[in-house]
Parts: structure tokens; C-alpha cells; sequence
């Protein structure tokens, strides 16, 4: 497995976030957040997408892939659990906490995913707690 | 304690970054699974890890940490230092495994971690 790109783009986007002038904190949650959904998909979905939107108000991620779909979210979203085969662990995933990271650091998440039918996660960030005063 | 006060307590090599020495640190994280470290929210962070590959780099960069040491003598490739420089970030190896390096660290005064409840 080649994973050597696979990051690279929440890193851009976290540098594009900063320059807007976003919230260093709120940064670097977006950040998280959508390095652990990116490295799902390559991990886990087989690849896929993942689409960052910003608007006045918020800043919201669509992560979709066409992979195998998650049999049972309740343990996906449990801190701990993974399914990650030894080959991964040793490259340095698989702790079983990329969903709950994406949970804590995002406003809202909702995960859309079945078995055979890939998966699409939805993040939403809210910018108006660092609001519009600045 | 001072990104040069762990070269000399961990008896490390730098391969990056060697303009901040004088860098300032109050915790550390020592972890080999990423998404472990993405949970762990603080500040002036360096992180020791065995993990040698780009996205150890990455999760560093996204969590702002400045300061990595690659423990039990891993020596970065030259990929990896020339992504540290660009990411502005200080990269060493020391000889020490993980446990020796985190407990010389402690010992030395450098006590901020991430503490989690167990629910
Ligand atoms: N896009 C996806 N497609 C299929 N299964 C997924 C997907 N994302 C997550 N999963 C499943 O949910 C589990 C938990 O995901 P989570 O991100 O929390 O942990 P992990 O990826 O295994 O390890 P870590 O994120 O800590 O490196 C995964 O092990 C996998 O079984
Ligand atoms: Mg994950």
C-alpha cells in the first residue's frame, strides 16, 4: 500500500484556512478532523473525495467513497475499535479513535454508510462562535 | 525546557530545524498510532514516535508541533528532512527506545501530558 500522498491535502487546506484568517484554534480542528476522514478513505474506502465548503457562516466537509460501507457505525464511532490489519498499525493508524477525533473536533457529523455501499461523512464546523467582530 | 535541552538529555542528533534550539516546550506525547496523538490537545508539544514515514510529519504539522524525535536510533530519509524544513519543523533521533526517552524527559523536569478520564 502507497500512502505517501495520503494527508496532503487536509495539510493544504489547513494552510488555505489559516491565510482566510480563521480562528488558529477552529484551524486546527477543521484540520484534524479532515485528516482522520482522508485517511479513512484511503485506508478503509479504497479512496475517494472529500470536498471542503466555506461559506459566511460555517465550513463543512463531504468525505464519499465507494468502498466495502461500515457494518455497524455504533462501533466505528466507539474510541478503540478498528479493523486496521497489522500492515497499517505499523505505518502508523489504527488506534481506533480517527471517527471519535472527527466527532469531538467537529460541530456536527453525520455518517451515511452501508455495507457494499460506500460512505459518505458530512462535518460541519461552525464560524460564527469567532464571529463576525473580527 | 528547551528543544536544546532534550538534544542533551536524549543525547540526540538533529536532521532539521537546528535554528530552534531555543524553542520553548511544556509537554509530550509519545505515540506510534497518529490518530492517538490527534487526541491529544496541547500546547508547545514535542512528539516521540518509532513511526518514520510522512504522515508522523503531518500529524505533527496539523497539530501545530514543532519539535520530533525519532526514538531507538531511526534515522529520518532525506524525504523526511527536506518535508520538516518546509514545514519549518525541528527532527532528531535519539538512541533511546520510547520508554527510556519519555522517562529521561520526565525525570528531567518535563511533565505536561494529555490525561484522559476513564468512563
Ligand atoms: N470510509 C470507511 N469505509 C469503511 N470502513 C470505515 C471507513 N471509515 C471507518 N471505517 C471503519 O470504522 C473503523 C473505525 O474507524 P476509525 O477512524 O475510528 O479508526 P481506524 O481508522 O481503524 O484507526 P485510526 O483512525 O485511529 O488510525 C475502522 O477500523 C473501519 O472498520
Ligand atoms: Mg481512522
Amino acid at each position: 500500500m502507497d500512502f505517501s500522498a495520503a494527508g496532503k491535502a487536509s495539510t493544504e487546506a489547513k494552510r488555505f484556512l489559516a491565510r482566510l484568517g480563521l480562528d488558529q484554534n477552529l484551524v486546527k480542528r477543521i484540520a484534524i478532523a479532515m485528516y482522520e476522514g482522508e485517511m479513512n478513505i484511503a485506508i478503509h474506502g479504497g479512496g475517494g473525495s472529500a470536498e471542503l465548503e466555506i461559506s459566511t457562516d460555517k465550513v463543512e466537509i463531504l468525505f464519499q467513497d465507494k468502498g466495502p460501507g461500515i457494518a455497524d457505525l455504533e462501533l466505528a464511532m466507539t474510541e478503540g475499535y478498528s479493523t486496521a490489519s497489522e500492515e497499517v498499525r505499523s505505518m502508523g493508524f489504527g488506534a481506533g479513535m480517527g471517527m471519535p477525533n472527527m466527532k469531538r473536533n467537529a460541530d456536527s457529523m453525520i455518517v451515511d454508510s452501508e455495507p457494499g455501499a460506500g460512505t459518505r461523512i458530512s462535518l460541519m464546523f461552525n464560524l460564527s462562535k469567532t464571529g463576525p467582530e473580527r | 525546557m528547551k528543544v536544546e535541552d532534550i538534544v542533551r538529555i536524549l543525547d540526540a542528533k538533529i536532521f532539521a530545524g537546528e535554528e530552534q534550539l531555543s524553542l520553548d516546550l511544556n509537554s509530550a506525547c509519545g505515540a506510534d498510532l497518529m490518530s492517538d496523538v490527534m487526541a491529544f490537545v496541547k500546547d508547545r508539544v514535542v512528539l516521540l514516535t518509532g513511526l518514520m514515514n510522512p504522515q508522523a510529519l503531518r500529524t505533527a504539522d496539523l497539530l501545530d508541533i514543532k519539535v520530533v524525535v525519532f526514538v531507538r536510533g531511526k534515522k529520518p530519509t532525506a524525504d523526511l528532512v527536506e518535508m520538516a524544513k518546509e514545514m519549518g519543523m525541528t527532527l532528531m533521533t535519539t538512541k533511546y527506545s520510547m520508554f527510556l526517552a519519555c522517562g529521561r524527559l520526565y525525570e528531567a523536569g518535563l511533565r505536561g501530558g494529555g490525561v484522559r478520564g476513564i468512563d
